[in-house]
């Protein structure tokens, strides 16, 4: 069957807006546990040229998926943020150190994810919060780095977010982070792969459409790491990424790269406004 | 749009494999059934099976079952390579005789809802749930 | 065989006698269905939670049976009518011979 897609006219094909069944609650609102105000549409950020509203891939999913992240104990992404709690309170490296050690209870770090990525004045890099989470382990504890994406981190990073839930997103953009955020948005806006599609493309000129039967977001990275149906784990913002320049049948930049980073830096800024929304849950 | 000699071998084993599928499917669901019923006849009052028109992925549907006095409720899914799926008994303090979960559904197909009712009669539901294909990569 | 399983229970912590109680359930867990092909498409070996009971005083609330057609990390929501204060009960059954519990207590006023 690929094959006769392929000879076909690929990008009409791949990106034919069917009138698919409405299936998503696009007006629905996000509270979490009865308590925690999630904000899934508000007004762009000044920088964005071409659109006027900003959206959180919560909006696009359907009533069913759209309840999974209503309540803490019915999103599974949920069981990792458990794990990281008890990851924060072990000593690990050299240093017999733990997170917990400099940090204290997890619940202080409320408000981090939502300025991430970030300029680090001392390495003197913009650095995702990954790159942060694997300074403290290499630099402060003495311990390994954890794999980029891996359970460990996508783990912590779920932490990370879950604190700082309904906390608007707001990643600085000029400064010294200013070149990463032009090198990231020239890649959002450059083609990729043989079907010659940019992330632009699908996520900027028809999100609200059908990409066959899936229902197109405008690519928020506001809610990850993402618990996802389809694998039943959790996915980091870079593995989405590669995911998505996979598709387009491109040779993708790797997990960890300057080009992925510049990249995320960017995203994240497309939807600094929206809430910190992590862990979600999408299909 | 070409087609190989090998192209269309794999197509014609494809759809002589697709057309066999169902039956033997069919006959599964058939099997549990008949094991859960002892083969009594099946009425459709008093049982409710709430599933979604369209689930988003197949790998996480929720469903709800719920069969008013029941003994037990059996669910299958009735094109999935193996049809069961859950089946739930009820004790003296289940204050309703209803249960929620998730399943996996391996693409659009019914799914059945069978309940025993103490007086020993069965009642059966079925829905169907339609299983979207992704845009990307599935 | 499964690892870092952790059963997680939602029960309220008093009740009166005869309220009707909403119960939810959430155990980590892969549920191997048996069907899956590894990387070398050698068939991995299924690996499921087959078995969940929920109990109030000895006395059955529910019995699940499950098949490999339940979703990974396995969700149960169901309802629950006690008499007295007491403890309930939960257990999940693994192929691989593990039973995971947990217990929660409620006061019955």
């Amino acid at each position: 069957m690929k094959k006769m897609l392929l000879t076909g006219s690929a990008v009409g094909i791949a990106l034919a807006m069917m009138t698919a069944p409405v299936f998503a609650d696009e007006d629905a609102d996000l509270l979490i546990n009865g308590e925690i105000e999630i904000t899934v549409r508000t007004d762009a950020p000044p920088h964005m040229e071409n659109v006027d509203t900003i959206y959180s891939g919560w909006v696009f999913r359907s009533t069913e998926t759209q309840a999974l992240e209503m309540d803490d104990f019915e999103n599974p992404g949920m069981i990792f943020v458990d794990d990281a709690i008890e990851a924060w309170e072990t000593v690990e490296g050299t240093e017999g150190k733990s997170c917990a050690d400099c940090h204290g209870d997890p619940d202080g770090m409320a408000g981090v994810r939502a300025t991430y990525p970030k300029w680090n004045e001392d390495a003197e890099e913009v650095r995702t919060i990954a790159m942060q989470v694997n300074g403290c382990r290499t630099e402060q504890m003495g311990a390994e780095a954890w794999k980029y994406d891996g359970g460990d981190m996508l783990n912590m990073e779920a932490l990370l977010a879950s604190v700082s839930r309904g906390i608007p997103v707001n990643v600085a953009i000029d400064g010294p982070a200013q070149s990463m955020w032009e090198k990231g948005k020239e890649i959002y806006y450059t083609r990729f792969g043989q079907l010659d599609l940019s992330c632009a493309n699908c996520h900027e000129d028809n999100y609200g459409n059908y990409i066959r039967a899936d229902h197109l977001s405008q690519g928020q990275i506001n809610a990850f790491p993402t618990y996802r149906l389809k694998n039943a784990q959790l996915n980091g913002v870079q593995s989405r990424f590669k995911g998505c320049i996979r598709d387009t049948r491109g040779e993708t930049f790797a997990v960890g790269s300057e080009e992925f980073i510049a990249l995320e830096l960017y995203v994240a800024s497309r939807g600094n406004g929206l809430s910190v929304e992590g862990p979600s849950v999408r299909n | 749009m070409n087609f190989t000699r090998r192209d269309t071998l794999f197509m014609a084993i494809g759809s002589a494999v697709a057309a066999a599928l169902p039956l033997r499917a069919f006959a599964a669901v058939e099997d549990d059934i008949a094991a859960f019923t002892g083969g009594a006849a099946v009425g459709t009052e008093g049982i409710t099976l709430i599933a979604p028109e369209i689930a988003e992925n197949g790998n996480t549907v929720p469903i709800e079952v719920s069969a008013p006095g029941a003994v037990a409720i059996m669910v299958l899914a009735a094109g999935n390579p193996t049809p069961a799926v859950a089946t739930f008994t009820f004790g003296p303090l289940a204050a309703a005789q209803s249960a929620a979960t998730r399943i996996r559904l391996a693409g659009t197909q019914d799914v059945i809802a069978i309940a025993k009712m103490p007086d020993g009669s069965f009642v059966r539901a079925s829905q169907e749930v339609k299983v979207t294909i992704g845009g990307c990569g599935g | 065989m499964a690892e870092n399983v952790k059963p997680r229970v939602r029960v309220p912590r008093d009740a009166t006698a005869g309220e009707v109680i909403i119960i939810k359930t959430l155990i980590s867990h892969p549920m191997e269905s048996g069907q899956r092909k590894d990387g070398d498409g050698n068939l991995i070996p299924r690996s499921i939670i087959n078995r969940f009971t929920c109990e109030f005083n000895g006395e059955t609330v529910i019995d699940i049976t499950l098949e490999p057609a339940i979703s990974t990390n396995p969700y149960f929501e169901f309802q629950a009518t006690v008499p007295e204060t007491g403890a309930f009960e939960f257990t999940w059954y693994d192929d691989d011979g593990d039973v995971y519990t947990d217990t929660k207590e409620i006061t019955v006023s």
